[in-house]
């Protein structure tokens, strides 16, 4: 049962964040989605053996973190939770690779790292925000909006549920989970109360001038510190995967120590 | 079983996007020309269920071990494969973004394997065929049994190919093959099982639900061919191109700087770049995806680990943390008024 609470808190969570007013916070939706984007295209593009070139790529997450004051325990915790299926393909390759280490090494510093830089995004951005600029990228209304009502009904859906399940255990005392022969009617009635509820919500969204189409509130335009913002990291990114840069550090250091 | 950014590579992931893009654009001018605007709250309300539905375990009996409701069928049966694909899509962008459930660049591949195969596949050829003599509870039970196992057997095997394109496990095809699909054998006979007894259920407690969307009525009528078709065509387009011009050029990331650049490298005159190209050159422990395996310049033939790589990774790490004490020491000096907002 606390887990289920526990997961309307860790949903909204994310959002709340983005509602801060720091540097990150305050760049435009579409070039800080436009950099992620560049930034998973290139972590994700490095070769399976690579380990060192991938070390610079620490930075992005990280200064955002930082930058946008978040706290780093609940992104870590959210990390923990999906890395076991990436183990679980992971951890096969030293068994058919000699070298599978570190090709499974190289794995788990990606995965890493793009999860963390995805949930940066939503804790730096909110969804209404993202919503924008999906628009703005000429994502279809009807998609958008969708996607904002089912997040917005997530919370009300899982309280409903909670009350199922509290009801549920109350009479089935000492047993865990649903029984399996219970499911239909059990999930069934969520699914009923689910569909009246969306009636209502339709309802009184058409008395409030519904017609299907997503609007949103004055939004500011592109600024060019929006957009250096883009380049810069752009650039970074794209010398991170160009040179190995922690090989040139490394040989500069030696070098100097030798001389 | 979400595909992660880690396990796929940029080609793959295009490929995959390109072809969700195509379909989830196809499903909304599907549905947008006979869509009462009722459909969209519905939709929308109907994707956060299936989000709760899924915190749910069922507990199977006499294994100790719990399942739950496979969304993207049950979406389909009661909104139409159309506004059911797009459903699934908005349910697993939310769980990309907030959960970190699969990522943004797999997005596509999730996409694909856990709604298109049950909203275009599953449901029109399997379901529908089952129940095409009209409802009864045995038909819905057993279509839907038997399209969600199909279902997720159809994306568990999509998963295999996904990652063995993006070239990032050893995993030899037939291996990886015996691994994957039993287990999702399992999983499968679960969720069909779920999601069948909600669906009887539903029939029996409000069979106009299914009635209304088994009859096509705004959700407009499925033409598979043309869904497949173009599915097909913008995934072997997007990956065919993109993986001809990245075999042709040794990076496809090459090849992209090439065009905006007009060169591969990004050439810049004088000693700096021949500086930076000499180092590039001593220093690349892993050139052209091999290892070397002479040991000069201090190359371990073995792990490829050269002395200069792990001074430079420890020291670029260290580097970093430096820059981030230094962001939170400036952080702290500021006055703290918005934190607490």
């Amino acid at each position: 049962m606390s887990r289920i609470v526990d997961s309307i808190y860790n949903i909204r969570l994310l959002d709340d964040l983005a509602r801060k007013d720091t540097v990150i916070h305050r760049i435009h939706p579409v070039p800080k989605l436009l950099a992620t984007i560049v930034y998973l295209i290139v972590v994700v593009s490095f070769d399976r053996y690579e380990i060192s070139g991938l070390l610079p790529f620490v930075m992005y997450p990280m200064v955002l973190i930082l930058l946008a004051e978040l706290p780093a325990k609940p992104i870590l915790k959210r990390l923990l939770m999906v890395e076991p299926l990436i183990i679980g393909i992971g951890i096969l390759n030293p068994i058919f690779d000699p070298r599978g280490w570190t090709t499974f090494s190289s794995i788990m510093i990606k995965s890493g790292l793009t999860v963390t830089t995805c949930l940066v995004l939503v804790a730096t951005t909110g969804l209404d925000q993202i919503a924008q600029a999906l628009r703005t990228i000429k994502v279809p209304s009807l998609f958008v909006l969708q996607l904002l009502l089912a997040f917005r009904y997530i919370s009300v859906l899982i309280e409903e549920l909670a009350r199922m399940l509290r009801a549920y255990a109350l009479r089935a005392p000492r047993q865990k989970g649903i029984r399996l022969k219970d499911s239909g009617s059990f999930a069934g009635q969520l699914l009923l109360r689910t569909l009246d509820r969306a009636q209502r919500v339709y309802d009184s969204m058409r008395l409030r001038g519904f017609s299907g189409e997503y609007h949103s509130y004055g939004k500011s335009t592109i600024k060019e510190k929006d957009l250096l913002y883009l380049l810069a990291w752009s650039l970074f990114f794209i010398a991170g995967r160009t040179y190995d840069l922690p090989a040139i550090l490394g040989y500069l250091v030696e070098e100097a120590i030798s001389r | 079983m979400h595909m992660a950014d880690a396990l796929i590579s940029p080609i793959v992931g295009g490929a995959m996007m390109a072809a969700t893009v195509g379909t989830a654009a196809y499903s909304i001018k599907k549905i947008q020309n006979d869509l009462d605007d009722k459909k969209i709250p519905i939709m929308g309300v109907m994707g956060a269920f299936v989000f709760a539905s899924q915190m749910i375990n069922f507990s199977i009996p006499a294994t100790g071990s719990s399942g739950h409701l496979g969304g993207g069928l049950l979406l389909a049966i009661i909104l139409g494969p159309y506004a059911g694909f797009l459903t699934i899509s908005s349910v697993l962008l939310i769980q990309a973004l907030f959960f970190g459930d699969g990522g943004l660049l797999a997005y596509g591949c999730n996409v694909i394997n856990l709604g298109f195969y049950t909203c275009f596949i599953a449901y029109p050829l399997i379901y529908k065929w089952i129940t095409r003599k009209g409802l009864t509870s045995g038909r819905i039970f057993g279509a839907s049994l038997i399209s969600a196992i199909l279902g997720l057997q159809m994306g568990a095997f999509s998963v295999v190919l996904q990652t063995l394109f993006s070239g990032k496990t050893e995993l030899p095809f037939g291996t990886f093959l015996l691994l994957m699909q039993p287990i999702h054998l399992a999983i499968g006979v679960v969720e069909g099982l779920v999601t069948a007894t909600v669906v009887t259920f539903i029939w029996k407690a409000r069979p106009e639900i299914l009635e209304s969307s088994a009859a096509g009525k705004a959700m407009g009528s499925i033409s598979i061919k043309k869904v497949l078709t173009a599915i097909l065509v913008t995934t072997l387009v997007v990956g065919g191109v993109v993986s001809w011009f990245a075999s042709s050029n040794p990076d496809g990331l090459e090849w992209s700087m090439e065009r905006t650049a007009g060169t591969a490298e990004l050439e810049s005159s004088g000693s700096v770049h021949d500086l930076l190209a000499t180092i590039q050159s001593k220093t690349a422990w892993m050139p052209d995806y091999n290892f070397k395996t002479v040991t000069e310049d201090g190359v371990n033939s073995y792990t490829g680990t050269s002395v200069s790589g792990i001074i430079g990774g420890g020291l670029t790490l260290g580097l970093a943390g430096l820059i981030g004490l230094m962001i939170s020491v400036f952080k702290r000096k500021k006055p703290k008024a918005l934190e607490k907002q």
